[in-house]
């Protein structure tokens, strides 16, 4: 065992992942399933049809706590954060001072403190980054205790409100705390796969029981980060690292609806984040950007992945694949990259350079799979 | 009929004195998970020993399948290239890749044999 094997982290459901037989690999710093003896393809299609069971516990949950923190935090992100009501979720994106993303992340309102759900690679840096910056104006709270689970797809509701009663009347985007056989959850309609979805924090001791609770329900099946990784690329979201990074504004990123009105130009709460000129410049028109993320749909069944470069029609290298596989719900192989903006249009034909040879491509519009949100 | 392995997992089965057959073993279909996609060598193209003559996929990613030994190149399995999935579900029979005419018989008897090959999954695991 190599050394870097034995530093990784478990996370609460560990012994479970291995009783159901996966395949465990390194991410994030932790031994994660990659996938079940069901198989990537077969995960993921369960997730469309029926319900799948993720554990999402390497990612960062945190709590920003006091009568500052809304304002606080929304020093940090070009979204509005103090307008959110509460029981309401949000998308949000850290920035550095020159606009690039530190991270993206999910934040929810939850009545006198944010409750804050932060990637796992990125969580040590998020946590320095939120006390260096806002440590003094309110609690910043890490939550190590707590796992995470996901229960993602259509049929999700119907296994999750036989085991917690009341969460079907949540609607996406929205969490409220439940007590289920004595056990504290906080749930969010939510989710990676751009399906209607569940995530649930549990405290880290009775993870595994809940997790068995979730499993012991008709419609549910465990799936890994393979079918996580090709679910959330179908429904056009982006990962941190591959898609975003401290080298794209959310401009680029064509992130700009995470970006309300309040604090763009002219709004009452414009600006006041870090890299507000650049981004906000960019987002007017006033600087312009020189690639943007789009969706790619290959005309022939080769899949293109991260890092092949893009070139237009007459072979000038434009871009390049973010990323790429081949969509198990399409069956066609499709990808995000960064091309310039006069390529961005959808039906724009570009070449992907696969092992040499020419892949044509399409800009395509995102999502590829429609989401299926429930939004009551 | 004799099969060998080679450490990039690889099987080739000899069909004759002149020609055999190469596909991926049961541990590489294993380890790609659902192969989604295949690219096969040129047909009447010789190869070294070791160079890339195809690629083989799946969602999560892609492997590089190697010439055992050298040849030229005299089939490839187009079923294969329609269904890749056959590479999960019969990857040392009807999932073959390609057929070689061999050059050098002395390089396939240094090939590993089964329980080398075996013995080298189970030391790299």
């Amino acid at each position: 065992m190599s050394a870097t094997q034995q530093e990784l982290q478990k996370t609460p459901l560990h012994a479970l992942h291995l009783e159901l037989g996966a395949r465990m690999v390194p991410f994030a710093g932790y031994s994660m399933p990659v996938q079940y003896p069901a198989g990537l393809m077969a995960e993921h299609q369960h997730t469309r049809a029926s319900a799948g069971l993720f554990d999402v516990s390497h990612m960062g949950q945190l709590r920003l706590a006091g009568p500052d923190a809304a304002v606080a935090f929304e020093t940090l992100m070009p979204v509005d954060v103090v307008d959110l009501a509460p029981g309401k979720q949000r998308y949000g994106l850290l920035l550095t001072d020159e606009g690039t993303i530190i991270d993206d992340l999910m934040f929810v309102n939850r009545g006198g403190e944010l409750f804050v759900i932060v990637n796992g690679a990125c969580k040590a840096g998020d946590l320095a980054h939120i006390h260096e910056r806002i440590g003094s104006r309110c609690a910043v709270v890490p939550m190590p205790e707590r796992a995470l689970l996901a229960l993602q797809g259509p049929k999700a509701v119907d296994a999750l409100r036989r085991v917690v009663p009341g969460v079907e009347k949540l609607v996406f985007m929205t969490g409220a705390g439940f007590q289920a056989k004595g056990v504290d959850l906080f749930v969010t309609r939510s989710g990676y796969t751009g399906e209607d979805g569940f995530e649930i924090s549990v405290p880290a001791l009775q993870a595994e029981a809940f997790a068995r609770a979730l499993l012991a329900q008709p419609e549910v099946k465990p799936v890994g980060l393979g079918a996580r990784n090709s679910l959330r690329l179908e429904a056009g979201l982006c990962l941190y690292g591959n898609d975003i990074d401290t080298t794209t504004t959310p401009i680029e990123a064509a992130l700009q609806w995470a970006i309300q009105k309040v604090r763009r130009t002219g709004g009452a709460r414009a600006g006041g984040f870090p890299g507000a000129e650049r981004v906000l410049a960019q987002l007017d028109g006033r600087e312009p950007i020189a690639r943007k993320r789009v969706g790619l749909v290959a005309l022939e069944r080769v899949p293109v992945r991260e890092h092949v470069e893009l070139q237009d029609v007459h072979g000038q290298r434009v871009g390049e694949v973010t990323s790429g596989l081949l969509g198990p719900t399409m069956d066609r192989p499709i990808a995000m990259g960064y091309v310039p903006p006069q390529l961005a249009a959808a039906g724009t034909r570009l070449n992907a350079i696969v092992r040499g040879k020419p892949v044509p491509m399409e800009v395509a519009p995102m999502p590829f799979v429609p989401n299926r949100y429930y939004r009551g | 009929m004799t099969v060998k392995y080679t450490p990039e997992h690889e099987w080739i089965q000899l069909e004759d004195h002149e020609y055999a057959v190469v596909g991926i073993t049961l541990h590489a279909q294993d380890a790609l998970g659902d192969v989604v996609f295949v690219d096969l060598p040129e047909v009447g193209r010789t190869y070294a020993k070791g160079e890339q003559a195809g690629v083989v996929e799946s969602v999560k990613a892609a492997a590089d399948v190697y010439m055992p030994i050298a040849g030229e190149v005299s089939e490839v399995n187009e079923d294969l290239r329609v269904d890749p999935s056959l590479a999960n579900k019969d990857p040392l029979g009807a999932g073959w890749f390609f057929k070689i005419l061999i050059k050098d018989m002395a390089e396939f008897d240094a090939l590993m044999d089964e329980p080398e090959y075996a013995k080298f999954v189970q030391a790299n695991k």
